[in-house]
């Protein structure tokens, strides 16, 4: 069974968001995305000063299997992207709410949080 | 629920994901693909393929209907018993049915034919078959490991015993030995030395025991698949298909054009192709940059208006960049693009085969 953390926001699409003490969100990929996809080889982040609106594709996430595109949960600037990623995909398989984060953005709208999922709800999607 | 070989429980309880192919339960990776992948390029690996389907063909009539059904010849085996030999099984176009690996038994042949185009192929097979006096007999009792890696060999003696691995030290690649319900074929789809074995459904799941107990990692369908397209092997329904001729997917070696005299099925219209001059061939594609080729990309080559398209794309964990099969217009010169998610990426093109006993042959 694949971990669901519950302080996290989910959309329907596997991403996850962490709203961080510093006001800007946190974005990545759930542990049953991660598992889903296999092994990741190649993740493409969106750059660092892009803005987006929520639903939009910021990027995109190849594992040995398939591909699958990122959306941002959430609209505002990107104001990090995990440059970790590039030299050690895999990370984003042992690690995907902590070492293997994607990008950060600093939100226009923090109340489009409200739009996504919690955990529960996450877990009664994942589990479909 | 799908069909399940003899080894499902096996892999469920060594930690198999498992997943339906072609109407079967198995193992996509137990996991990690990456690790079992690389377990086959540098010591080995063994898979269940027990999906696939073995027919036994046997009757005074054997011989010729072969070299009917088959575009490559099975006079070839003559005098060889044990000897395999990989051919298409092609239709009255030229289009490949199957392609496939006939083993002469003594007497008797086997052949070897995809799981996923079992049925057509036992209905082809059964219908050309009534002109000659052959029987087919299906052994679905029978499951098949492959052990595969430069390790295989040496870790399947010590399972087998001492009686067997004197067997196996004389065999050469492309040979099998048969006996009782045991057969070993030193073949395999990975591009690495190993073995191909046959045996009671019975007596596989502790034989896939002991191979894991020596060492020998269970490696799902996942791996097979990034080793298979490394090694630049075909797999039915990407590189060919019904609507594919063999001269447009790498397997022009496999049609035995000579004696002339023999007609097999699809002889004519490949020879027609032959003279005219095959439009389109398989190649090879190197991504160098990031990125991971993908089966179903369209191919823009310089020089003409027509389209390749990948046939199978991944990326290569031996080599660490994306490799890809293509079918593109001969016109290919060293270089092409590839459209991925709407943008033309550069590509290098290749000799359809990436690597080989552990290195890279680019």
């Amino acid at each position: 069974m694949s971990e669901i953390r519950s302080e996290l926001k989910y959309l329907s699409s596997h991403e996850w968001a962490r709203l961080e003490e510093d006001g800007t969100v946190t974005v990545g990929i759930s542990d049953h995305a991660q598992d889903a996809l296999g092994d990741v080889v190649y993740v493409e982040l969106p750059e660092v000063g892009a803005t987006l609106a929520a639903g939009d594709e910021a990027g995109v996430v190849e594992s040995v299997k398939a591909a699958s595109d990122i959306y941002s949960p959430i609209s505002g600037e990107v104001v990090a992207i995990n440059e970790d990623l590039e030299d050690a995909p895999e990370t984003v398989n042992g690690s995907p709410y902590d070492d293997g984060w994607f990008f950060r953005v600093k939100p226009s709208d923090t109340s489009e949080l409200d739009n996504m999922l919690d955990a529960d709800a996450y877990r009664e999607e994942a589990e479909d | 629920m799908g069909n399940r070989t003899p080894l499902y429980d096996t892999h469920v309880a060594m930690g198999g994901k498992m997943v339906d192919f072609g109407g079967w339960d198995m193992p996509l990776h137990y996991g990690s693909q990456l690790e079992e992948h690389n377990k086959v390029r540098t010591a080995a690996g063994m898979f269940d393929v027990s999906h696939m389907t073995v027919v036994d063909i046997d009757g005074d009539g054997a011989r010729d209907y072969l070299r009917y059904l088959l575009a490559n010849d099975v006079a070839k085996l003559d005098g060889k018993p044990g000897k395999a030999l990989y051919t298409g099984m092609l239709n009255e176009d030229g289009g490949v049915i199957d392609d496939l690996i006939v083993y002469l038994r003594d007497p008797g042949y086997r052949v070897v034919v995809n799981c996923a185009t079992r049925d057509k192929d036992l209905a082809w097979m059964q219908q050309q078959a009534q002109n000659f006096d052959v029987t087919l007999t299906e052994r679905p009792e029978l499951a098949m490991v492959a052990v595969q890696g430069p390790e295989a060999l040496e870790k399947a003696k010590a399972v087998l015993g001492i009686e067997w691995a004197a067997i196996i030290d004389g065999l050469k690649v492309f040979e099998s030995v048969a006996r009782g319900d045991w057969f070993v074929a030193r073949t395999g789809y990975t591009g690495e030395d190993g073995l191909e074995i046959m045996l009671a459904g019975d007596d596989a799941p502790g034989f896939w025991q002991a191979l894991a107990d020596a060492g020998v990692a269970p490696c799902g369908l996942g791996a097979r698949d990034t080793l298979r397209l490394e090694a630049g092997m075909n797999l039915y329904g990407h590189e060919m298909d019904d609507d594919t001729s063999p001269l447009a997917a790498n397997m022009g070696w496999t049609i035995a054009w000579k004696p002339e005299e023999r007609d097999f099925i699809g002889r004519k219209p490949l020879e027609q192709e032959k003279a005219d001059g095959p439009k389109e061939k398989l190649v090879g594609l190197v991504l160098e940059e990031r990125g991971v080729l993908r089966a179903g990309q369209p191919v823009v080559v310089d020089g003409t208006e027509d389209r390749g398209i990948i046939t199978s794309g991944t990326f290569s964990p031996t080599l660490g960049y994306s490799i890809a099969l293509a079918r593109v217009p001969v016109a290919v010169g060293d270089t092409a693009q590839v459209e991925i998610r709407k943008k033309l990426v550069p590509v290098k093109v290749v000799k359809p085969s990436f690597v080989r006993n552990g290195k890279s042959v680019i």
